[in-house]
């Protein structure tokens, strides 16, 4: 019987299973940062444990950044503190640290794959929800909590319980404006944000097989919001050739060695699924999350759904969020106003995310009253969208552009809503309260449908300006 | 060792609706922070509180639930960032037990490596615990670890959590750090079989 890419990597990780019925896993890689690690740094040095694989483990700093002055100390008390904190911690400690004077500074999950550290066959581990990012490369690749960070600091391994893999299979041509944005909002709405519990999804089909890598990150950064801790994509030539050259991968012989290594490590033709299901991506049009989770998403033509008409299992959750959002049920989607237009986070915020934005910004100027931002993911891509002219298109089209970081994806730094502002936001969540207003609204959409709606001042097809 | 979990005393109190994510547990500004030791009073603090700081109707702003040690919950609860903010929050706030329809995978798993049994009733059964705690918030419910189940009033329902948990409380074992170091050794032997840290590791 064949066995899957999750199978192989999961059984190469095993250091014993446990008593009680988990595996003790052995983390290939551990990435930190400074919002969940500083606890579990000050749990090791309580009981006196050492950090067992200082050079497994890579810091980067992102959620606090301040995306307009970064000098030193920040103005934020608490978040110099922070920063101050993971600085000691690495230094004591001996862990790599991309900081601000790196140049490799960046979201912890633009910086992984960027450089190189996310290869296929490992196993990734970090204190962050959206680590299943990096499942696009064919790691199995999950957040774990501050206590678990501990527990790899002190061991290089985590006690968890073994999920099933459900195969996602995405089928057909992507038409003009949809992007994986669009297939993995569309994904969730089908399988339901609480669907994956207890699964690890493989994402297969000819149109994952198209998608580059940065697309691919797209969909399994968000496998989280449909309860899947992990999401994962076979690794190909695609996922071989973006590896190639990159700062931490293997050079000359040691590369070919690897990428025969990295296929191998894709799931058999034989392979058996816990589940299987499937998405015709050939027949999507742009996605708008308009609700108070990802899953509450209607395509740019839809209305949006009448509760009465709404299956039981669902009505609460629309209820619920029609009383948060004051949203009329039944009016279409695309006639939701907009106050601010977010572009960036580890879901939407790389080159290519970019590129597509500034092709619809391109002589075009945001509507009066709407306030637009690009927050590229890291320093490497904010360098990189300079050198390609990008500020320079959106800045005369009346975006501001930023440097990196989370920013307004959960609005941990000073990029806030207020009160009830309206996002278009190329980020992951719609949570209630998510974008650092208690009372903000938050429509997830494509960066390409983002800067449509910044431009008209609304939910707007982008397909109608390309 | 960490301290035996077999069983949950106090009483009971609801917080329901599905799909209630760990930013609305624990807002993010609440995440500027080194430690976790002041945390436990911004649990749920913009369910609790509007814009200008004046509370809102919320069971955990009621008087009589004050002191509750249960937390009853629907589905998926715990769904969203990984924050371990939200449990450390919950169980700082003075829970000992939460007690829902499911929960989701990173929030259930943070609950329990901080010795915060989270277990699972079928919808029926939460239905009725949050009818029974509203009408009974000063009652006393039990919840038994051993035989999975609680009960409330007259009512015995049963209970479900992960096996490997469920062994974890009873055996006191919760806490994992010093049954991963006791494998020290298979450990570096499991490392020394990654082809990617030998047979093509990169040394920066």
């Amino acid at each position: 019987m064949g066995r899957t890419l999750f199978d192989k990597v999961w059984d190469l990780h095993t250091v014993r299973e446990l008593p009680n019925g988990q595996t003790q896993l052995f983390i290939g890689l551990h990435l930190i940062h400074e919002v969940t690690s500083p606890q579990a740094f000050q749990m090791v040095r309580e009981r006196g444990l050492p950090v067992a694989f200082p050079d497994r483990t890579f810091a980067t700093v992102d959620h606090i950044v301040p995306t307009e002055s970064q000098a030193r100390p920040f103005a934020d008390g608490l978040a110099e503190e922070m920063m101050v904190a993971l600085e000691k911690n690495c230094r004591d400690f001996g862990i790599r640290f991309f900081d601000f004077g790196s140049g490799e500074q960046g979201i912890v999950h633009v910086v992984g794959p960027e450089l190189g550290l996310t290869q296929p066959g490992l196993t990734v581990a970090c204190g962050d929800s959206h680590t299943s990012t990096h499942g696009a490369f064919g790691a199995i690749a999950f957040g774990v909590g501050t206590t678990q960070i501990r527990d790899i600091l002190a061991t290089q391994t985590l006690a968890l319980a073994r999920p099933k893999v459900r195969r996602v299979r995405v089928t057909g041509k992507l038409g003009k404006g949809v992007y994986a944005k669009d297939v993995i909002l569309a994904v969730i709405r089908k399988l339901g944000v609480k669907g994956g519990l207890g699964f690890a999804y493989e994402f297969a089909g000819d149109a994952i097989e198209r998608m580059g890598m940065e697309e691919r990150l797209t969909i399994c950064n968000m496998a989280i919001e449909g309860g899947a801790r992990v999401g994962y994509i076979n690794p190909d030539k695609t996922t071989v050739d973006y590896l190639r050259g990159r700062p931490r991968a293997p050079r000359g012989a040691a590369f070919g060695r690897a990428a025969a290594w990295w296929l191998s490590m894709a799931s058999d033709k034989d392979a058996v699924f816990a589940d299987e299901a499937a998405i015709d991506a050939g027949a999507l049009e742009p996605q708008v999350a308009w609700g108070i989770n990802p899953g509450q998403t209607v395509g740019v033509t839809e209305n949006l759904p009448r509760p009465e008409t709404t299956p039981n299992g669902a009505r609460a959750g629309l209820e619920e969020a029609y009383r948060f959002t004051s949203f009329e049920p039944g009016r279409p989607v695309s006639q939701i106003p907009i106050n601010v237009a977010f572009i960036g986070s580890c879901t939407n915020g790389r080159m290519s995310d970019l590129r597509e934005a500034a092709k619809v910004a391109r002589g075009r100027r945001v509507a009066p009253g709407v306030k637009a931002i690009v927050v590229p993911g890291s320093q490497k891509v904010q360098r990189q969208a300079e050198a390609e002219g990008l500020p320079e298109i959106f800045r005369a089209a009346g975006f501001e552009w930023r440097n990196a970081g989370c920013s307004m994806c959960l609005a941990m730094n000073p990029d806030k809503l207020k009160d009830r502002e309206i996002c278009a936001s190329s980020s992951n969540r719609n949570f209630i309260g998510r974008q650092g207003s208690p009372t903000g609204r938050t429509l997830l959409m494509s960066p390409a449908m983002v800067v449509a709606a910044a431009l008209q001042g609304r939910v707007f097809d982008v397909r109608e300006i390309l | 060792m960490s301290p035996v979990i077999k069983s949950v005393h106090g009483r009971a109190v609801a917080v329901p609706g599905d799909d209630i994510d760990t930013d609305r547990i624990m807002p993010a500004r609440y995440l500027r922070c080194v430690t976790f030791q002041h945390i436990g009073q911004h649990t749920f603090q913009d369910e609790r509180f509007d814009g200008r700081g004046n509370p809102r109707p919320h069971p955990l702003n009621d008087p009589k639930h004050a002191g509750a040690s249960v937390l009853i919950v629907n589905k998926n609860f715990g769904c969203g960032s990984s924050r371990e903010h939200a449990p450390q929050g919950i169980l700082r706030w003075g829970f000992k037990a939460v007690v829902g329809e499911s929960f989701a995978e990173i929030f259930g798993g943070n609950c329990t490596a901080i010795g915060l049994p989270v277990l699972t009733a079928s919808p029926s059964d939460i239905q009725d615990l949050m009818t029974f705690s509203r009408a009974h918030p000063d009652a006393a419910v039990a919840i038994d670890l051993e035989k999975k189940e609680m009960t409330f009033g007259a009512r015995r329902v049963p209970l479900d959590l992960r096996e490997s948990a469920r062994k974890m409380f009873l055996e006191g074992l919760w806490d994992s750090s010093a049954t991963l170091f006791a494998a020290r050794e298979q450990v570096k032997a499991a490392a020394a079989r990654l082809p990617y840290l030998h047979d093509f590791a990169v040394t920066p």
